[in-house]
């Protein structure tokens, strides 16, 4: 199978809720095989994408093509492709971990429907638990069984919308392991994210939907070097100080904290950028309290990606 | 040959969602519980505490009222069908489904499948708890397959129009509201008492509306006398509401899920 062929199209898409534009042409493309992030803040439109895509939601406008099936007009199609794994656990409470991994496979008419089920329980390490009801297991259990009962039908493309999000580290780092491991193994992954480190951990290919429009998109090596390098936290002893800083350093991109009594600037992390930052507050008598390296956040991207369009109107 | 294998895969699909309907009622075997009790309680009620003093005509009262009972057995259920499509609407799962090759309409006759068997099961109970505080029919076999039948569609109709109210309803407990009609209508109906005994504004109600041709067909047929006219109106009665129930169940299914 050729390795760069395309498995999923977006173009143009669009789709509004009550007259507010949530999609406002969404285009990015996915090759077989490859693990895809789509990071956005809350609300951004991500989950109505995977809906889409997964034949859940009809969009306004635009062309979405699914192992070369169309959503809207092949839906039937592209659902024997594909397999969702939404962001809320969608499984049986009251029924045991086997009686809901059997239920799907009747459902998709596996002729080996219990041995694959006893398959998946030993793979996402879920036998011993196989036969309690859902309704007792754990955060992490219920997402291994919730992505188990997605891969029953054995998908080409997977969406996972916010797979770890409310999960413990631990449980979070067993996720990406599975994910890893699926994607080696041929299947296609589109995951959502907020966590800028979830993508650079797991995806090949990311896509930053801000908007309603693909802010950016790349690998995660391509994208970071369009990202600053670090954000500097300064932490100020009266509101005063904090103005006077804010209107000392509005060159640089800055954003402040009114109740915390912060200020936030986006350096290029070296050294000489701030004892600049610092020495310029120090000759003003601005006193800072403290100050906090942090690393790089999607929210420090949005800010880079946002002023850098308001640069180009600006021209 | 195609069409063959596509109508099995639908039945397969159909009969999986009802297995796994029957197995969530399994799980609330106290909704399930509440659903015989109820009737049987009320028929006790009826008979020992109130039949001597009601006249119907008749000198058993119990096999007066059984099938009204039986009626107010399956509106019990009908409030466990509309809460449970209410719960699943509510969760991912329905989500999950909607994303797999099945029809959509599926967890609907799932459900409604499940519906069916569990009022099978609890009218069937009504009636033994019947037998034992002396309800005695007369009816043959063919009668007794009649009153069956009238039963069957009765059930089925209120189990689509308790889909709807499960569709419609914003929370499980405004889905039990089906419970108005289906268990009210009963008491106003020729089911416990005679029609002639009310009040004229709802003698003509009770005269008019379904449930008292339903009630008459099946006492009828199982008291072995003539069925009248009643026969024929309670059952279209009953495939009306079950084909309007149905149609509107449907629609509202795939308006409400494709956002």
């Amino acid at each position: 199978m050729n390795q760069m062929e395309m498995i999923i199209s977006v173009s143009s898409l669009e789709k509004s809720f009550k007259g507010l534009k949530v999609l406002k042409g969404v285009d990015f493309t996915l090759n077989r095989g490859s693990i895809f992030a789509l990071l956005g803040s809350n609300g951004a439109g991500k989950t109505t994408i995977v809906n889409i895509l997964s034949t859940l939601l009809k969009p306004d406008g635009g062309k979405v093509k699914i192992c070369g099936y169309d959503v809207v007009r092949q839906g039937m199609k592209v659902r024997e492709h594909i397999s969702l794994t939404g962001q809320y656990a969608a499984l049986d409470e009251v029924l045991t971990g086997r009686e809901n991994l059997r239920m799907i496979a009747s459902l998709l008419h596996l002729p080996h429907g219990a041995q694959k089920t006893e398959e998946l329980l030993s793979n996402f390490d879920l036998l011993d638990a196989g036969d309690r009801r859902v309704s007792t297991y754990s955060g992490g259990m219920r997402r291994r069984l919730d992505l188990a009962m997605s891969l029953m039908g054995s998908p080409s493309v997977i969406f996972l919308d916010e797979p770890t999000t409310g999960l413990d580290p631990q449980s979070r780092f067993v996720m990406w392991k599975i994910v890893k491991s699926l994607a080696n193994a041929g299947t296609t992954i589109f995951l959502t994210t907020q966590y800028l480190d979830e993508a650079e951990q797991l995806a090949d290919h990311v896509a930053i939907l801000n908007d309603g429009i693909i802010a950016a998109k790349g690998t995660p090596d391509e994208l970071k070097k369009r990202m600053p390098n670090g954000t500097v936290e300064l932490v100020f002893n009266s509101e005063i100080d904090m103005e006077k800083a804010y209107s000392l350093l509005i060159e640089y991109q800055i954003s402040k904290n009114e109740e915390m009594l912060t200020i936030n600037i986006i350096t290029d992390g070296s050294v000489e950028q701030l004892s600049d930052i610092l020495n310029h507050l120090n000759r003003s008598d601005v006193s800072v309290s403290s100050f906090t390296q942090k690393l790089p956040t999607l929210e420090d991207v949005f800010l880079a990606l946002i002023d850098e369009k308001q640069e180009e109107c600006n021209q | 040959m195609k069409i063959a294998e596509r109508m099995k895969c639908a039945i397969q699909v159909s009969m999986t969602m009802c297995k796994r309907c029957v197995l969530l009622a399994m799980r609330n075997l106290d909704a399930l519980f509440a659903g015989f009790a109820q009737p049987v309680l009320l028929m006790i009620l009826f008979v020992y505490v109130f039949g001597s003093s009601i006249d119907v005509g008749v000198a058993n009262y119990t096999n007066y009222i059984v099938p009204g009972v039986i009626l107010q057995c399956i509106g019990q259920c009908s409030t466990i069908t509309a809460i449970s499509i209410n719960n699943d609407l509510k969760k991912g799962i329905i989500d999950r489904f909607r994303s797999m090759p099945i029809s959509k309409s599926s967890v609907l006759t799932g459900h409604a499948l499940a519906a069916i068997v569990r009022n099978i099961i609890t009218t069937a109970l009504v009636i033994g708890v019947a037998f034992l505080i002396g309800f005695r029919p007369t009816a043959n076999l063919e009668h007794w397959l009649l009153a069956i039948g009238i039963l069957l569609l009765y059930i089925t109709a209120i189990t689509w129009l308790s889909i709807i109210f499960g569709l419609i309803s914003s929370s499980a407990e405004s889905a039990q509201m089906i419970a108005v009609i289906t268990i009210m209508l009963p008491y106003l109906s020729s089911g416990f008492v005679k029609t002639e005994s009310m009040p004229t504004a709802l003698r003509v109600f009770s005269e008019n509306q379904p449930l008292t041709p339903i009630i008459e067909a099946m006492r009828s047929s199982l008291m072995n006398t003539s069925t009248d006219g009643n026969l024929l109106i309670a059952i279209l009665w009953c495939v009306g509401i079950f084909v309007i129930s149905y149609v509107v169940a449907v629609k509202i299914f795939e308006r409400k899920v494709a956002k």
